[in-house]
C-alpha cells in the first residue's frame, strides 16, 4: 500500500504555518494537529523542526514525548539531528523514525553507525535536489542554501549502501509551488534504490499525488499545505487515488 | 494491572501509552517478580533475535514468560515478541527462542523489499479473540525482516500477502503473537489493545 504523509514545519514546539480547522482547539499545538491526521486516516507523520537553538531542542523532545501520548500511527523527526546520541533521544521520546539531511552528507558515516545501532528501519535520509540539466540534479544542504555537487541519484543509492532505511526526497525546484512533484527526479531516484522512496515538493492537487506514486514510481506521497489549509481532506485524497487504482489504506 | 517486559529491546513507550489511550492499567517492568504477579503480559521488542534471547535470560524473564503462559493468563507478543515465541530462528545462523508455539522465524526471501515497511491487510485464517468485529480490509502497520512459520496450520490465526504469504498472527488459547504494530496501526490497532485488555479481565 502506498502511504500519505503529511509534513508538519514546527518552531519552537509550534506549527509554523497556522491551520485553520475549526473543530483543533490550538491549531498551532503540533500534538493535537498530528492527532487530528491519525483520526483522519494519515498513514504517518513527519515533524520538521526548524528550530536552531538548544532550548528550542528541548522543547521538540518535549513535544515528541507528548505525541507519543495522541498519535497512534508512525511519527518521523527530522531537523538538526547531527549525532547518535540526537537520534537515542528522538527514538527514547518516542519517534518511530529520524530524518537527516546535512549531518548525512557531511558525516556519511553517521548512517551507517546509525543502522548499526538503532536499525535501518528508523533511519531515512532526506535529500534536497535541484536540477541542474535535464536528467541531473545537485543535492542541497542547510535547507536548501547550499550546493554540494553532488549527484542526487548517486547520492540516494549511496545512503542505501550506507544503511539508511528509507529516503525522503524533496524537488527544491517544485516546493512551494503547487506545480506538482518533479517525476522525472522520483523516478529516477526510485529507480536507483531498493529503500522506500517518500516525494515530497510540490504538491498542489491529487492528481500530483497519483503521479508520484505512479509515473513517479515513490512509495509515500508527502505534502503539506494542501492539508493544513484544508485544499483536501486525508480522506478525500484517498478516496481519489483508490479510485484511480493506487493501493492506500482506506 | 497488565505487565509490558522490558527487556532492553527498543522503546516501549508507545506500547504503554497505547493501552493508557484505552483506559487500560499497564505497566513496563523488566522484573520476573512483577510479572509473576501480573494477571496479563505484553513482549514487545524490535531488533536482534539472539540479542533479545540473551537480554531476556539475563533477567530471568524467559522463565517468567513461560510461567504466565502455563498458567493460562493472557499474553501477547508483539513483532519481535511474537517471534520470540517460536523455537528458533534463522538470524545470525540458527538460534533458540522461547518455544512456546512450534515452528520458526525466517528471513523474507530475497527480491522483495525487506524490510517490509508499511501498512498491509490481513486475512483471518482461524477465529481470534482478538480480531473479533475486524472490518473486512482493516490495514495494520508492519515493519519486520523475518516472519514465522508455524509448524501446525492451526496457530495461524491470520495471514498477510506481502508477496509471500505469511503468518501475521500466531495464537493459541491465551497466547498471542502479532507480527505487526496495533500501537502503530490507529483505531483499529488501539482496538486490538482493548480487546486483550478486555480478556486480561475475564481471566
Amino acid at each position: 500500500m502506498k502511504r500519505i504523509i503529511p509534513c508538519l514545519d514546527v518552531t519552537g514546539g509550534r506549527v509554523v504555518k497556522g491551520t485553520n480547522f475549526v473543530n483543533l482547539h490550538d491549531a498551532g499545538d503540533p500534538v493535537e494537529l498530528a492527532a487530528f491526521y491519525d483520526r483522519e486516516g494519515a498513514d504517518e507523520l513527519i515533524f520538521l523542526d526548524i528550530t536552531a537553538s538548544h532550548e528550542g531542542r528541548k522543547t521538540v523532545l518535549d513535544m515528541v514525548r507528548r505525541t507519543a501520548e495522541e498519535v497512534f500511527i508512525p511519527y518521523t523527526v527530522g531537523g538538526g539531528i547531527g549525532t547518535l546520541e540526537d537520534i537515542r533521544a528522538m527514538l527514547t521520546a518516542g519517534a518511530d523514525k529520524v530524518s537527516m539531511n546535512t549531518a548525512a552528507v557531511k558525516n556519511p558515516l553517521l548512517i551507517t553507525k546509525a543502522s548499526a545501532r538503532f536499525g535501518s528501519q528508523c533511519i531515512v535520509v532526506a535529500i534536497d535536489a535541484r536540477s541542474t540539466e535535464p536528467g541531473k540534479w545537485e543535492v542541497y544542504i542547510h535547507g536548501g542554501r547550499t550546493p554540494t555537487g553532488i549527484d542526487a541519484v548517486w547520492w540516494a543509492s549511496e545512503v542505501e549502501r550506507l544503511g539508511a532505511g528509507e529516503i525522503m526526497l524533496t524537488s527544491m525546484d517544485r516546493d512551494g509551488t503547487l506545480d506538482g512533484y518533479d517525476i522525472p527526479l522520483t523516478r529516477a531516484i526510485s529507480r536507483a534504490v531498493h529503500i522506500p522512496v517518500i516525494a515530497s515538493g510540490g504538491v498542489g492537487n491529487l492528481d500530483h499525488i497519483a503521479q508520484g506514486l505512479t509515473a513517479g514510481e515513490a512509495d509515500a506521497a508527502l505534502a503539506a499545505s494542501i492539508f493544513h489549509f484544508g485544499t483536501y481532506s486525508i480522506a478525500e485524497t484517498k478516496q481519489y487515488l483508490s479510485q484511480h487504482n493506487v493501493p492506500v489504506r482506506i | 494491572m497488565i505487565a509490558i517486559i522490558d527487556y532492553g529491546m527498543g522503546n516501549l513507550r508507545s506500547v504503554a501509552k497505547g493501552f493508557e489511550k484505552m483506559g487500560i492499567d499497564a505497566q513496563v517492568t523488566d522484573n520476573p517478580k512483577v510479572v509473576d504477579d501480573s494477571p496479563g503480559i505484553v513482549l514487545p521488542g524490535v531488533g536482534a533475535f539472539s540479542d533479545a534471547m540473551n537480554n531476556l535470560r539475563k533477567l530471568g524473564l524467559d522463565e517468567a514468560v513461560h510461567r504466565a503462559v502455563k498458567k493460562g493468563k493472557p499474553f501477547l507478543g508483539i513483532c519481535l515478541g511474537l517471534q520470540l515465541l517460536f523455537e528458533s530462528s534463522e538470524e545470525w545462523g540458527t538460534s533458540e527462542g522461547l518455544g512456546v508455539f512450534p515452528g520458526r522465524v525466517r528471513k523474507l526471501p530475497p527480491g522483495l523489499k525487506v524490510p517490509h515497511m508499511g501498512w498491509n491487510t490481513i486475512k483471518v485464517q482461524n477465529p481470534c479473540p482478538l480480531f473479533l468485529e475486524m472490518p473486512e480490509n482493516a490495514a495494520f502497520y508492519f515493519v519486520h525482516s523475518y516472519y514465522v512459520e508455524p509448524a501446525e496450520p492451526a496457530l495461524s490465526a491470520c495471514t498477510t500477502d506481502y508477496g509471500i504469504e505469511f503468518t501475521s498472527v500466531a495464537a493459541r488459547d491465551n497466547v498471542f503473537g502479532i507480527q505487526f504494530h496495533p500501537e502503530k496501526s490507529s483505531a483499529l490497532g488501539l482496538r486490538i489493545l482493548q480487546k486483550f485488555g478486555g480478556l486480561v479481565e475475564k481471566c
